[in-house]
């Protein structure tokens, strides 16, 4: 993996045109990350219906071009899932993220899976990782309707 | 001055850092470590340790020696007039928290002021802000400027018969920008006021005289000036350190121990609590001599040069957004690029071997009041060349080219 591949087109293109990127109406739950040492800031908003599934999810904040590819792509994803399916795709992006090579879990298709896998870029550097992770920590949050800011550092 | 000469006496430049020549644009943060320096670590640690001041042995006779030489070399080096002037910590950090916490002590109360500027870096600000609790003080900025500068009317203007102390940065870590400390302190003093200098990047860059600037505190920082981690010096008025009380207490700073009560050391003893980082210390004495040997004029001279140079360079590529211009200013240029993120640019420049700084350098009050929660900085050293400011512009344009931008 080089640099060339971690700043591929389409996380240039969710950089800059990130997606969702707005506060949905009538959400039901929410969280904020803030990671002070690039000082990102991300606010995700969850509209979860009375069957547990995500009827809208977005996000508003700034950041690097990784952070805010990697809100932006989340979001895409998770719409239309239950929350537990959700809380699957978390983890399994999370451990990717950190080590594992590829994504495990059958709740995506494969185009989506490569869409995510271009981030997986991040583990060569280990600075940059809690850029591609802060939206989805914060969206545990928001899930466990956690009052508690999502931070990256202690 | 030969800066290739000079850059040969830094190993860490024989190296490839991933592939490529190493472009190190990030002194202000931390410098790189001459050979002799490093040497001198080792050569201590091999032939020559001992724990200092306490025992009576050949090794311990010799090593308190090497270590109070270093005290010396500093006292020479900056100009003080005495040698018990010179206090050691382990940084310019613990140096400010020294003060802060020992005049804060002694001499703030409730509703008293502590006047720093919005320039200071996370240092100059959170040892005083403990005080807010702990004395219920209060704590006033001084406004930068337009021009990324804090100005003696500025300073003035926020004075006010409540201020007891004034601190402030010699030499911005992110515009750049060098304060006018004589006068500074000339008039606090008018007023019966003490002043802290944040001396981080004065000291590495600027010519240092203490007896001349006349300030009551100076900090420094021993990594930033080619010199090891875990060292800085506390300057301190002498009448100061044998006002104020005692910072951290243990061995090494007492003169008798009873159950019923303790009497301190004189000084410098009385500010050196526990074994200090001897070996740094040690090692410290030769980053002073390679200053010397340099001369601090020819260094000053030299950044000056790269810093007018890269102003240029950098001015003329569009798109990129140097912060502050002021008019007075040392060799530390913090800048954005409209439309990509200062993480992303270093990022990408680190890809070409060009190490700078991203993020808010430890001063998020000044990149609250710029508009922005990060900028990028290309900060310079002794051994940096025109060449390194052309890798930097390149990789710049490189980092536009990834981004679609013109």
């Amino acid at each position: 993996m080089n640099l060339k591949e971690l700043y591929q087109e389409i996380i240039l293109d969710h950089g800059k045109n990130p997606r969702n990127l707005r506060k949905s109406e009538n959400f039901n739950k929410d969280a904020k990350g803030h990671n002070p040492l690039c000082g990102d800031h991300v606010h995700v908003f969850l509209k979860i219906d009375e069957n547990k599934k995500v009827e809208d999810i977005s996000f508003e904040g700034h950041g690097c071009a990784i952070s805010m590819a990697s809100a932006s792509i989340m979001t895409d994803l998770v719409r239309g899932k239950e929350e537990f399916e959700v809380k699957e795709i978390l983890n399994d992006f999370l451990e990717m993220i950190k080590e594992k090579d590829e994504l495990k879990t059958n709740l995506l298709k494969e185009d989506e899976k490569t869409k995510l896998m271009c981030l997986s870029g991040v583990k060569q550097y280990p600075m940059r990782v809690k850029c591609a992770t802060l939206s989805w920590h914060t969206l545990t949050s928001a899930l466990d309707n956690s009052q508690q800011i999502v931070k990256t550092e202690d | 001055m030969n800066i290739d000469q000079i850059k040969k006496e830094f190993p860490i430049f024989d190296n490839k850092v991933q592939n490529n020549d190493l472009v190190y644009l990030d002194s202000a943060n931390s410098s790189q470590k001459p050979r002799i320096v490093i040497d001198r670590i080792y050569d201590f640690y091999s032939k020559e340790f001992s724990n200092v001041g306490r025992s009576v042995h050949y090794l311990a006779v010799a090593a308190t020696n090497l270590y109070e030489q270093t005290r010396t070399s500093v006292q020479k080096y900056i100009n003080a007039s005495d040698k018990n002037e010179i206090v050691f910590t382990k940084g310019a950090t613990e140096a400010i928290n020294l003060v802060a916490n020992t005049f804060g002590q002694k001499y703030l109360d409730e509703g008293d002021e502590v006047l720093i500027t919005e320039l200071e870096h996370h240092s100059n600000y959170v040892p005083w802000h403990f005080l807010r609790k702990s004395k219920k003080i209060n704590i006033e900025f001084a406004e930068v400027n337009d021009r990324g500068e804090v100005t003696l009317e500025e300073i003035k203007k926020k004075i006010t018969d409540r201020t007891k102390i004034i601190c402030v940065t010699h030499l911005s870590n992110v515009t750049g920008a060098i304060l006018p400390i004589k006068e500074i302190v000339k008039l606090a003093h008018s007023k019966g006021i003490p002043v802290l200098v944040d001396g981080c990047q004065g000291a590495p860059h600027l010519k240092l005289d203490m007896q001349d600037l006349d300030c009551d505190f100076y900090a420094i920082s021993g990594h930033k000036m080619y010199g090891p981690t875990g060292i800085g010096v506390l300057y301190a008025k002498k009448k100061w350190l044998e006002d104020l009380p005692p910072y951290q207490g243990g061995g090494g700073m007492i003169r008798e121990v009873k159950k019923k009560g303790i009497s301190y050391g004189e000084l410098p003893n009385k500010y050196e609590a526990g074994t200090m980082a001897t070996a740094q210390v040690i090692a410290f004495n030769e980053s002073i001599k390679f200053l010397e040997k340099i001369g601090i004029e020819n260094i000053e001279k030299h950044e000056k040069e790269l810093l007018d140079y890269a102003v240029d360079l950098l001015g003329k590529n569009n798109s990129v957004n140097i912060i502050g211009n002021p008019k007075n200013k040392g060799g530390v240029i913090s800048f954005t690029i409209e439309g990509i993120h200062p993480h992303d640019i270093a990022t990408i420049l680190d890809e070409d071997g060009v190490a700078i700084r991203a993020g808010h350098h430890c001063c998020q009050i000044l990149h609250e009041k710029l508009g922005l929660p990060a900028t990028a900085r290309a900060s310079f050293g002794v051994y940096n060349t025109k060449d390194d400011i052309d890798q930097l512009n390149n990789s710049i344009n490189n980092c536009k080219k990834i981004f679609n931008l013109k």
